[in-house]
């Protein structure tokens, strides 16, 4: 193999598992040391500054950086990452004087965001301290978009929402609520710069099945059913209801729907349990609820008297594989009837650009889509930006974020007539965190500790009020010691092949067996032939220039506690412990940081 | 801050037939100094008796005084220990060795406790041929004392002070050699390719296995001009590599016979030499004495297995001692009844 090129600024991201994953990139092993030190403001702004909604996510992230967490490779779970992220939002202090300063002069450019969702405010946020004038369009009555209406208050209270939303309307964004824009023309005729589309996926899908016309005042869209209870149109529902989806929605209406007086709710999947979309810990979450989930049931129809819903048949299926393709197949078995008052369609939802007129410049594609950049998230009309739901189709909340910094420079780029291909690199900085023969500036030692719970609000407790949060966030205590379950990823192991004398000591003192000094080879036969062979593809091999034996070491990434150890036990300091922050640079940075490393 | 190791271990580790991980093998976390050849050792030791499958409840670990003595500590932490007097090790080891025959004794010490304090002990231990791996962890240097020239420290050899050593080096090989040992090895910290073979063949040989394994100071020793570097060793050493195939081990490839030179062991297990010693037959001593020396004239530093009879009695054998070990003997077999006593007294009549 070749030597890594550790100066390549993705290499080191890479072995950070958790900030690689985050589509905002969010230094997830900062922040944590930050709470661990109860540096809880200083954590938080680390959060905002990348991914603008820390008390949101705290809460509701999907968490894509969890499953990523090395810390699940070497034991059981996780760090707990999203729930520490929360205790920085809970425990901060005031902000105020950290906040970006917003110009009172303005550039004289103006940008519309279409939707007030994740998406829009963060183009907002990475705008408004540029100078821009920005105006935002949305049709419910406050910003927020689906956080605001598809989320339960009961998993993100109202204030905590609207205190992360404010921060950036209240930088000076004109606002136009309760208006819904219904032509594009009529937006671009308004002379702005740029306009921002991010608008969700807004359609709720609906189940087409014999009976559903006539009981359309009983089976509701679950993302509208959600809308209407946030914006209290509606506060009852039957005693039986059935939640049709294996989504986060269908988790969040069957848990609503158990709050507004149903007894006997039940989630009706299609497919079998292990291939619902919806977060284990949603899952975990309704279930905790009594909520009963029946996989493998195919809805058939609505079964009603006279327009008065009875229930609903399900045929049972079993799911095969064929050629890698998976098939229902239906079981000989007599349909299932469930009884219900109620149901809730959750079974997907999607974009809606009827509004947009095809004569802008603005090309469409497959299923309706706009073409969109992958990069920069610019459509044909070279004004015109997507992000987002409205993008690709919908992800979630923290993607949104990472759309809408991306378009924030995109669209900056694009007004200052610079090439928006081009891309700021992102900033990068190296530092050794040596302070004594066994100290450093990070806790090396491991903590074993398993995952620890959040605690819940009492059930009985939280049924009654579809408003009462019902996790309660960790204490300070508590959260130091899930922090310190944190691996430190981003404190790297730099190796420098000049200094090593081939005396094994790292070799042989690493718990995870992940140093080998060892004839170099291709890469796929290297991996074979290691001291705990690498068979985890997705993780790289840190391979050095060759040492005087003609031997290379080779560490494989995969299981590294980042202790320290190989650096402690290295007489002459040929391995280091180096902190490495990788910030994705936004828009109006630039970044001339040199990569320091030694 | 971390003098401790995390517990953590690689999820993959793979196990032995006895479902042993090398985590079983290992012990505390070392308290040398970073870089020491003797922690290398220490997990050459860990490999070997992981790859031969031992038990770790029937080995002892053996030691002296010293730094090398303290490294029981850092291997082997489900193991029998017991670290003796200063020199005294090869005593303490007969005894062991006599109670309970059943074990696998590891003797570990250094030039200071074999070559100065212990040589007495040392020699009538190969006398003896005690069945056991005696493992000396030369680094010519007193490191616990701050790094005073040590008996093997070689002519010429430059200390941390600057100053040369005026004596000539002792040569545990030769000495082993001399003494009749059944079987003596020499290796380097630095060169686990050569030393875990040679340290699992150790352990299979039946009779007292002796190791010479230059293992450099990295704090008092290992600077420009001496002898024990690692740079030095590195440079200066030849390397004949060889593989030890335990019994029970497969066959994995074929070599041509004309290039390799094979020991058979007691037990079935053989070591296999490439680039076979074309200049003497490993199973004579006085050849192998020629080799040794006419490396050292050179300035060189010969390595691998040096000798091995693997036909010599063992000091049970000699002893003809029981087939159960003495420690297992209980009082049936010890005291004699009244009427076995009387005819014992009266063949003294």
């Amino acid at each position: 193999m070749n030597p890594t090129n550790i100066r390549d600024p993705e290499y080191f991201h890479k072995v950070v598992d958790c900030q690689y994953a985050c589509p905002a990139h969010t230094p997830v092993p900062e922040y944590i040391r930050l709470i661990a030190a109860q540096r809880y403001t200083d954590a938080y702004m680390v959060n905002w500054e990348s991914n603008v909604f820390p008390g949101i996510l705290g809460r509701t992230c999907d968490r894509p950086c969890e499953p990523a967490c090395r810390r699940g490779r070497v034991e059981d779970k996780p760090v707990a990452i999203c729930r520490l992220k929360r205790v920085a939002a809970d425990h901060k202090e005031d902000i105020t004087d950290r906040l970006p300063e917003i110009p009172k002069i303005k550039n004289g450019k103006r940008v519309a965001l279409i939707g007030g969702g994740p998406a829009s405010l963060t183009v907002a946020r990475d705008l408004m301290p540029l100078g821009y004038e920005v105006d935002l369009y949305d049709n419910q009555p406050g910003g927020g978009g689906m956080m605001r209406s598809q989320i339960p208050s009961f998993r993100l209270p109202e204030d905590v929402l609207s205190e992360e939303v404010n921060l950036i309307l209240d930088m000076g964004v004109n606002t136009f609520f309760n208006t819904h824009v219904s032509s594009m023309r009529e937006i671009l005729d308004k002379g702005y710069d740029a306009v921002f589309v991010g608008t969700g996926a807004p359609k709720g899908m609906d189940l087409n099945i014999p009976g559903r016309d006539d009981v359309a005042l009983q089976a509701h869209i679950g993302i509208e059913w959600l809308a209407n209870v946030a914006f209290d149109h509606t506060d009852k529902i039957g005693e039986k209801v059935i939640v049709i989806g294996g989504g986060n929605t269908a988790m969040d209406c069957c848990r609503t729907a158990r709050r507004l007086g149903g007894q006997d709710v039940k989630v009706v999947v299609r497919s079998e349990f292990s291939k619902m979309k919806a977060s284990p810990w949603e899952i975990e979450d309704a279930q905790h609820e009594d909520i009963p989930i029946f996989n493998n049931h195919v809805p058939l129809e609505f079964v009603h008297d006279e327009g008065k819903l009875q229930g609903m048949r399900f045929e049972k299926v079993e799911v095969q594989y064929e050629d890698g393709k998976r098939k229902l197949v239906p079981l000989d078995e007599p349909p299932v009837f469930f009884e219900c008052d109620e149901v809730l369609i959750a079974i997907g939802q999607n974009n809606t650009f009827s509004w947009i007129e095809r004569d802008l410049g603005i090309e469409f594609g497959k299923w309706d889509m706009p073409v969109v950049d992958q990069v920069t998230f610019q459509s044909t009309n070279p004004k015109v930006f997507f992000g987002g739901d409205a993008a690709f189709g919908p992800a979630n909340v923290i993607t949104a974020v990472a759309h809408g910094h991306q378009a924030a420079i995109s669209i900056h780029k694009h007004i200052q007539g610079e090439d928006v291909k081009d891309r700021p690199a992102p900033g990068v900085n190296l530092v050794s965190q040596k302070m004594g023969i066994h100290e450093w500036s990070y806790d090396s030692e491991v903590s074993h500790d398993e995952r620890y719970l959040v605690p819940l609000l009492d059930k009985e407790v939280a049924l009654k009020d579809r408003k009462l949060e019902v996790e309660l966030g960790y204490d300070g205590k508590t959260a130091y010691e899930e922090a310190q379950r944190c691996l430190n990823c981003d404190i790297q192991t730099v190796f420098t092949t000049e200094l090593c004398i081939e005396c094994d000591a790292c070799m042989d003192v690493c718990p995870t067996d992940c140093i080998n000094f060892i004839e170099n080879e291709e890469e796929v036969v290297l991996r074979d032939k290691l001291r705990v062979p690498a068979y985890n593809d997705d993780q790289d091999l840190y391979v050095s220039t060759a040492l005087p034996s003609k031997l290379v070491m080779v560490k494989d990434e995969d299981v590294c506690l980042h202790c320290g150890l190989c650096a402690e036990r290295c007489p002459t300091g040929a391995w280091d412990m180096q902190k490495f922050l990788y910030s994705v640079t936004k828009a109006g940075k630039s970044n001339e940081t040199p990569l320091a490393i030694g | 801050m971390s003098f401790t190791k995390s517990k953590f271990r690689h999820p993959k580790l793979p196990t032995n037939r006895r479902g042993f991980t090398r985590a079983s093998y290992e012990g505390a976390i070392s308290t040398l100094c970073a870089g020491c050849g003797h922690d290398s050792i220490s997990a050459a030791i860990i490999q070997a008796c992981y790859e031969l499958e031992l038990e770790p409840h029937k080995i002892a670990k053996m030691s002296g005084i010293g730094c090398s003595s303290k490294t029981p500590t850092y291997f082997l932490g489900k193991s029998h220990g017991f670290n003796s007097v200063h020199g005294r090790m090869p005593s303490v080891a007969t005894g062991a060795n006599l109670a309970n025959k059943d074990l696998t004794y590891i003797g570990v010490s250094g030039d200071g406790d074999t070559a100065s304090i212990g040589m007495g002990q040392f020699i009538h231990v190969i006398r003896r041929n005690l069945n056991m791996l005696y493992i000396v962890e030369n680094n010519g240097c007193y490191g616990l004392t701050k790094g005073q020239d040590s008996a093997t420290a070689d002519e010429g050899s430059v200390n941390k002070k600057g100053i040369e050593n005026p004596f000539y080096g002792l040569d545990l090989a030769s000495l082993a050699l001399q003494a009749g040992a059944s079987f003596v090895g020499r290796s380097f910290s630095g060169d686990k390719n050569q030393l875990i073979p040679l340290i699992k063949a150790g352990l299979t040989h039946k009779g007292f296995a002796f190791l010479d394994v230059i293992s450099p100071c990295v704090t008092f020793n290992n600077h420009e001009h001496s002898t024990k570097s690692y740079g030095h060793v590195r440079d200066s050493k030849d390397a004949v590599p060889l593989d030890f195939i335990a019994h029970q081990d497969e066959i994995t490839a074929e070599y041509d016979p004309g290039s390799t030179q094979e020991v058979k062991m007691h037990d079935g297990s053989y070591i296999r030499l490439y680039k076979s010693r074309e200049d003497y037959d490993i199973s004579d001593p006085f050849a192998a004495l020629t080799e040794v020396a006419k490396y050292n004239r050179q300035g060189k530093i010969l390595t691998g297995l040096l000798h091995a009879d693997t036909y010599k009695k063992s000091l049970h054998e000699t002893l003809n001692t029981s087939d159960t070990p003495l420690q297992k003997l209980g009082d049936e077999d010890l005291i004699p009844d009244s009427e076995f006593l009387a005819t014992i007294n009266q063949s003294l009549r």
